[in-house]
């Protein structure tokens, strides 16, 4: 690990000044990803900001009905609060899907969506990386594009949606790891974010971005800006909703294939629904279009493929991932059932 | 309010060790230490508690499995000079007055490691699982265990033990 000096604020706003100052300096909250970045030599910050200490750790309710996420409570703590398991199992879902019970103890609710990509080829400094040799022209001197080791390489984790620039070339195929953060898309999750120029609100679809040319960038926030919150909108969805996550073992593996669904039914028909998908693009992948051809039917097979194969339309496989077109597609047909029928979600079919 | 802030170190500025107090099994350790010692090199090198095994030293093993304020973590992926005022407890405080922690007593009796190396993560990490309150089944415990791995392959008498513990039947 390379030196750093550390700092522990006790307010955000000295926080945020800490990080707008001249060093190379990095937010450290549970740390679980960083810090196995900095092993590596992939992260190299010579200055960390614990955070831990900042008044960023309740969660609240809302007036409107809806609920405050602070960035700093743990997964853990998140995933068993009474009133996200009540109002937002799927959120609850979700993050006991991901990682080890000791990860979740740790990782916050902010660091979660900023956790880098488990690409192979990120994580190998003795590999070409766009994500990783690009670099932010105010951090470390570019030194242009550096290649993908996964294009050519193997790549059955990778991405199949929004890979392409505008012109057409692909410079990175990563995925988003966060279990989470597909959960908090169907949501339609706002995030509230803090920085030198004030407070902003984003949401959550515009948080994460694809990687066109510039695949270091793995969101749209300012490098001084910190997350202070995630708020969580009155509807939760909590009678018909399922978090499926397909992955080579059972547990303690990341998603090939997730797909998160919260649906209002009024009866046998679907009047609201929400679909986002995981592990599948350099974002959670949402496209209401494919929700909409849900409105209004009834909820049965027939009218559950459109939806799947409109969500995967202009997917592209690298070889090794092909197969996640079809997982993912069957994946969400799946998924749709289970929402609909509490039983087959409670037996995991 | 900014502009009366200390300016943030540059990049230039050497760093210094860091005295920091680590309270460990109710027992304080004076340390000075590098900002980047994991907690984990922190228990093992610098307070020569060497019961928490390094592993993987990614957190991807749950060798070192540690409990902070009560709750498990893996002590690899966590800086030591983040947890000076935090009440750590290890697999050398389980143990009160000479009696075997109900889990370590367990563990021998229903044989549940070869090698032993992942032991002391294992039964940290069963007992901040106890302190969850979240197992309701057999189930529950291989997932909300999936963190620690044993490369013996002794999961079904860890499993067996923690469920004695816990008084589930797991059929046997």
């Amino acid at each position: 690990m390379h030196p750093f000096s550390y700092a522990r604020p006790t307010e955000v706003t000295e926080a945020v000044h800490e990080l707008a100052g001249p060093a190379r300096a990095k937010f450290i909250a549970g740390g679980t990803n960083l810090l196995d970045l900095m092993k590596v030599n992939v992260e190299q910050p010579n200055r960390l900001i614990d955070i831990n200490r900042l008044p960023l750790n309740t969660i609240d309710e809302l007036d409107n009905g809806g609920l405050r996420l602070g960035a700093l409570v743990t997964n853990a703590d998140t995933a068993y609060h009474p009133l996200v398991e009540q109002r937002y199992p799927l959120l609850s879902q979700a993050i006991l899907s991901a990682a080890s019970a000791q990860l979740r103890n740790m990782a916050t609710n902010g660091g979660n969506l900023f956790q880098r990509t488990r690409c192979y080829y990120f994580y190998d400094t003795a590999m070409p990386c766009n994500k990783r040799q690009m670099h932010h022209s105010d951090q470390i001197t570019g030194t242009g594009p550096a290649g993908c080791g996964a294009l050519g390489g193997y790549n059955r984790i990778h991405a199949i949606l929004g890979t392409e620039a505008s012109d057409g070339t692909v410079h990175c195929i990563a995925t988003h790891p966060s279990d989470m953060a597909v959960a908090l898309t169907a949501l339609d999750a706002t995030i509230h974010v803090t920085g030198p120029n004030g407070d902003r609100t984003v949401p959550i679809g515009n948080l994460h971005r694809l990687p066109g040319s510039e695949p270091q960038f793995d969101h749209t926030l300012r490098p001084d800006e910190l997350v202070t919150a995630i708020e969580l909108p009155p509807q939760g969805f909590p009678d018909h909703y399922t978090y499926l996550k397909l992955r080579d073992r059972s547990s303690y593996a990341f998603a090939l294939v997730s797909v998160a669904v919260g649906l209002e039914m009024d009866g046998d028909v679907v009047t609201n629904a929400r679909l986002a998908l995981g592990g599948v693009a350099h974002k959670p992948w949402r496209k209401p279009e494919a929700e909409q051809l849900l409105i209004g039917r009834t909820a049965t097979r027939e009218h559950f493929q459109p939806v799947a194969e409109a969500l995967l339309e202009g997917a592209v496989g690298y070889g090794h991932n092909t197969f996640k077109i079809d997982l993912a597609k069957r994946a969400i047909v799946r998924a749709l059932g289970m929402a609909i029928n509490k039983e087959k979600r409670e037996e995991g079919e | 309010m900014q502009t009366t802030l200390p300016a943030p170190t540059v990049e230039s500025a050497p760093v210094p060790l860091q005295p920091i107090t680590l309270t460990v099994n109710g027992t304080s350790y004076q340390l000075n230490l590098a900002p980047w010692t994991t907690l984990l090199d922190a228990l093992r090198e610098y307070a020569n508690l060497t019961g928490t095994k390094k592993g993987c030293d990614h957190g991807q093993c749950g060798a070192c499995t540690v409990l902070v304020n009560g709750k498990r973590i893996n002590a690899c992926l966590t800086l030591a000079v983040m947890h000076d005022d935090h009440a750590i407890t290890t697999i050398e405080g389980l143990a009160t007055d000479g009696a075997l922690h109900p889990v370590q007593k367990a563990f021998i009796d229903h044989d549940a490691f070869q090698c032993g190396y992942c032991t002391p993560g294992q039964i940290c990490s069963a007992v901040g699982m106890i302190n969850e309150g979240q197992v309701r089944t057999v189930a529950d415990v291989r997932e909300l265990m999936s963190g620690n791995l044993c490369r013996c392959g002794a999961y079904p008498h860890i499993v067996d033990a923690i469920c004695d513990v816990m008084q589930l039947d797991t059929g046997k």
